[in-house]
């Protein structure tokens, strides 16, 4: 059946449109019109959007769904699901699975498994080293190949620099681009917060803001040298965007993105040892949330990731530093961005590019833009709405957060995944 | 979001001790002048009071320690309470029992007090989060965070031989980084009132932005001490030199080891603190640990009458308005 | 706050000539914080004893603990070390429920096992909570639910009666 949503504020930054657009999907799932029906279209169902806001669906650069491996946090299907119930219809995958996304087979399953549940796309990320060892090359062509849109090694430092030159080198030969943690694990020293006021008064180990900037310093030259295409991952100091802005500046092929929690939370949140709070890379002091944002304002961060970590309650029940680190962020990715456009931080085109086309771009799909010929992925939210987060709200197995009691303005009210409704708020599944 | 401060209840009573932070000065001060009357009860026949008679105290230590619990256990049974000495290095935790379910099953069997050791900080905000209203906790040490039954008996000796807090200067030497008992004691200090604290360390041994907890870093021995009225020595961990936080003893000793030489450049009455267990040769001479200067032994005795205090007025409840019922 | 008419010289009086034949067992005399050690004070000096007079803060031996906590202005008691054997006469300046006299008790066998312990009041008012009676009185009073008898000092000592509201 043929499809119109009607009445909404279409805003696609891909293509510079934000306008009271009607948007036209065929049966088949693709966007057919934008404002008029193409000829013929014919009989079709409608989604009244008047008074809302219908965007591209969602695309997380980031988001882990436990599944191979640690199912007892959370599986493909939950977290997808959380995904479209949060108007976020692409995830990409790290590859830090159980075993590791480092054989096609794995690459393939897990693509195959979310495609069976027909809510949220998972492109995996290919291991760039085998097993994530940070020593042997991995079959990097056939990952491509099986859908791997990019090779990374997690959150496991490559420490051996030529190892990381030859893998850089081996990816650039295929046009595959390299996601990069960045953390020197000497310095990383098993803190676990911000080496700054906070972990003083709190006696927690330390996380020197140097080791996220040795790290990068070492990877930009290597970057210079092989010529890779690179994406620095959730980076968290004014420093450390610093020196990316000055690379890009310089023509490096170099991208970054931050995570919507960097952007809202500092090292002061952790307050009296809230685990919530416990993240990596650590909330770091006001001034580098503040160089987050200005980086964002200037174009120097390419995207806006949850860096979903879904939990169990345990592991969150420690001592600060035994606790896991990582926040079940993929419901309040929007949310959060939609609070910075209300800061003032970002206008709301801004916001909707930095979750939409421009990490697709980075990822290297087709997503994030809702053109003429598009797959119709939509997202429908409605942006005067305010709701506050309670444990009850969370879709996803992971109800780890900091920000439980926030208030927000703008709930997703409707999410299609080729041209099916795969979220609907209020109705009952 | 901001979290209360667990410590308090909501008639903002004193309900555990976790950390000096956040306690005002007019608190720690009751805890000091109820300590003093709790030091004459060591000298009488009958070393007991009944004030905590049909309570439960269980000194759960997740890393050991003898001084520190021995000297809980005997405040405890000074003020008549039932006391359970529990060391779980080697019993659930290792058998993967997590910190909150050996405090509920505790708990289940009907504790009214727990004084917890810990090695990592937070440990003790955290079980304090999950007991009931009835359950009070003290801290006795976690990670690097707090030692708040140290500092205050540190007070408390400080106040014996010094008088006001507002005239003096205070000098910590030592290994800042990983001291629980040092960030309570500048924590204690500022709050009572004292104008000048001071740290001596190397800078490998001094927190990043130490000056923002009120106090001045030093890396010299000598300009540091000068002038000082008490000087409080840290026990330096001899694995800090396999963490490349210090070359070697020798020099340790050299730079920061209080020596009679060094401590003439202190004022001439200043008393010598340290909160043991003593490193003779390391970071204290023996001339000093048992000079006329020091006061090492009676802060051991000042500990047990300062812990019945905090735990007198943590389990007791609260006057009313008007208390002094006519009889 | 109306003020009794009882003449507290007359009766400090009355009460030394009926502790004076006690003087022959040597006993030590304590008084109980705050108004039974001015009234003990006073006797003492009447009596021309000249072991010192003890004093006792019974704060710590409250049975209200659990309720009313630990005053940080609690006085420190001071009793020779060793009460062993020694007749002892207790004084204090009103008995009410005898919870106070109770906690006296307990904290005196606390110091040691005395000979005999002989409780001295300047009032002795109704309200009794527990099994307590005092061998000397000064003045009885019968007093309404709502009135509580207080004795100020220590110069000059005043008797006067309160109404707490409610």
């Amino acid at each position: 059946m043929n499809l119109v949503i009607q009445g909404g504020r279409l805003i696609d930054p891909a293509h510079g449109v934000d306008a009271v657009r009607d948007v036209y999907i065929d049966d088949h799932g693709f966007v057919v019109g934008i404002g008029q029906a193409p000829d013929g279209f014919g009989s079709h169902s409608i989604i009244d959007a008047r008074g809302k806001i219908v965007c591209p669906g969602l695309v997380d650069l980031r988001a882990r769904l436990r599944e191979p491996g640690l199912e007892y946090k959370a599986t493909i299907e939950s977290e997808a699901r959380a995904a479209v119930a949060a108007g976020i219809t692409t995830l990409c995958c790290p590859p830090d699975t159980y075993p590791v996304i480092d054989t096609p087979a794995m690459a393939q399953m897990i693509q195959q498994r979310a495609w069976r549940f027909g809510l949220a796309f998972v492109h995996p990320l290919g291991a760039l080293t085998q097993g994530l060892e940070g020593k042997l090359l991995t079959d990097m062509a056939t990952l491509d190949e099986a859908g791997c849109v990019g090779m990374s090694n997690a959150l496991i430092p490559v420490t051996d620099t030529l190892v990381m030159r030859r893998a850089m080198e081996y990816a650039a030969s295929f046009g595959l681009t390299v996601f990069l943690h960045a953390e020197d694990p000497w310095l990383r020293n098993g803190g676990c917060a911000h080496e700054g006021e906070v972990s003083t008064r709190l006696g927690l180990p330390g996380i020197p803001e140097a080791t996220e900037t040795v790290a990068v310093a070492r990877d930009l030259a290597l970057i210079e040298q092989t010529g890779v295409r690179a994406h620095f991952c959730q980076l968290s100091s004014g420093r450390a965007l610093a020196m990316v802005a000055e690379a890009q500046k310089r023509g490096l092929p170099v991208s970054v993105d931050v995570t919507a929690h960097h952007l809202h939370l500092t090292e002061h949140d952790i307050g009296y040892f809230n685990t919530q709070c416990h993240v990596l890379p650590p909330l770091r002091a006001s001034r580098d949330r503040d160089s987050l944002r200005q980086a964002l304002q200037n174009g120097v961060i390419g995207a806006m990731c949850s860096d979903h970590q879904p939990h169990e309650p345990d592991a969150k029940l420690a001592p600060f530093a035994q606790s896991e680190p990582g926040i079940s962020g993929l419901e309040t990715l929007l949310p959060l961005a939609l609070k910075l456009v209300d800061e003032g931080i970002l206008t709301l085109n801004a916001a909707i590019a930095l979750l939409s086309h421009k990490p697709a771009e980075i990822l290297g799909i087709d997503a994030g833009q809702l053109g003429i010929g598009a797959t119709a992925d939509v997202c429908i939210f409605d942006p005067d709405a305010w709701w506050t987060l309670t444990e009850s709200h969370f879709v996803s197995r992971g109800h780890n957060s900091p920000f439980l009691g926030w208030e927000f303005r703008g709930r997703v009210t409707h999410t299609l995944v080729g041209g099916e409704v795969v979220f609907e708020l209020g109705a009952t599944t | 979001m901001i979290q209360q401060d667990v410590q308090f209840d909501s008639a903002r009573r004193l309900r555990h001790l976790l950390t000096i932070e956040g306690i005002p000065r007019q608190t720690l001060l009751d805890i000091l002048n109820t300590a003093e009357s709790f030091m004459s009860v060591g000298e009488r026949e009958i070393k007991k009071l009944p004030l905590l008679r049909g309570k439960t105290v269980v000194n759960l230590f997740f890393e050991s320690s003898t001084r520190t619990r021995t000297t809980f256990e005997i405040a405890a049974k000074r003020l008549s309470a039932d006391v359970i000495n529990i060391n779980t290095g080697v019993s659930s935790t290792s058998k993967g029992e997590t910190l909150l379910d050996t405090v509920r099953n505790l708990e289940a069997m009907h504790t009214d007090l727990f004084v917890v050791r810990h090695s990592e900080s937070g440990a003790a905000h955290l079980i304090a989060q999950h007991v009931p209203a009835h359950v009070h906790i003290i801290n006795a040490g976690d990670g690097r965070h707090a030692h708040p039954t140290q500092a205050l008996l540190d007070m408390f000796t400080i106040r014996r031989y010094k008088g006001a807090f507002e005239n003096l200067r205070v000098a910590i030497v030592g290994d800042i980084l990983h001291s629980r008992v040092a960030r309570s004691q500048i924590h204690a200090l500022t709050t009572l009132g004292v104008p000048e604290v001071r740290v001596i360390a190397p800078q490998t041994l001094l927190p990043t932005a130490v000056e923002r907890l009120g106090v001045k870093p030093y890396s010299d021995i000598h300009a540091g001490l000068d002038g000082v009225d008490v000087i409080i020595m840290l026990r330096l961990q001899r694995e800090r030199m396999s963490g490349a936080l210090i070359p070697s003893e020798q020099e340790y000793f050299t730079l920061y080891g209080l020596t009679r030489e060094k401590l003439a450049y202190a004022k001439p009455d200043a008393i010598v603190m340290h909160p043991g267990p003593m490193n003779r040769g390391l970071e204290i001479d023996s001339a000093v640990a048992d000079g006329p200067q020091s006061v090492i032994l009676p802060q051991v005795t000042n500990g047990i009458a300062v812990r019945m205090a905090i735990m007198a007025l943590i389990m007791g409840g609260q006057p009313a308005a008007d208390t002094r019922r006519t009889e | 706050m109306p003020q009794t008419t009882i003449d507290i010289a007359a009766t400090l009086a009355y009460m030394a000539d009926e502790l004076r034949p006690l003087l022959a067992r040597n006993p030590i005399m304590i008084g109980v914080h705050t108004g039974g050690v001015w009234v003990a004070g006073r006797l003492h000096s009447i009596l021309g004893l000249t072991e010192p007079l003890g004093t006792l803060d019974i704060s710590f031996y409250r049975d209200d603990f659990t309720r009313v906590g630990v005053n940080p202005q609690v006085k420190i008691s001071n009793l020779p070390v060793n009460l062993e054997d020694r007749h002892v006469i207790l004084v204090d300046d009103v008995l009410h429920t005898g919870r106070t006299i109770r906690a006296a008790l307990n904290e005196i066998f606390d110091y040691g096992r005395p000979a005999s312990v002989t409780l001295a009041v300047l009032i002795c008012r109704d309200g009794r909570e527990l099994p307590i009676e005092a061998q000397l009185i000064g003045h009885t009073l019968k007093l309404k639910a709502r009135q509580h008898i207080k004795l100020t000092g220590p110069e000059p000592l005043q008797l006067n009666v309160q109404e707490t509201g409610g």
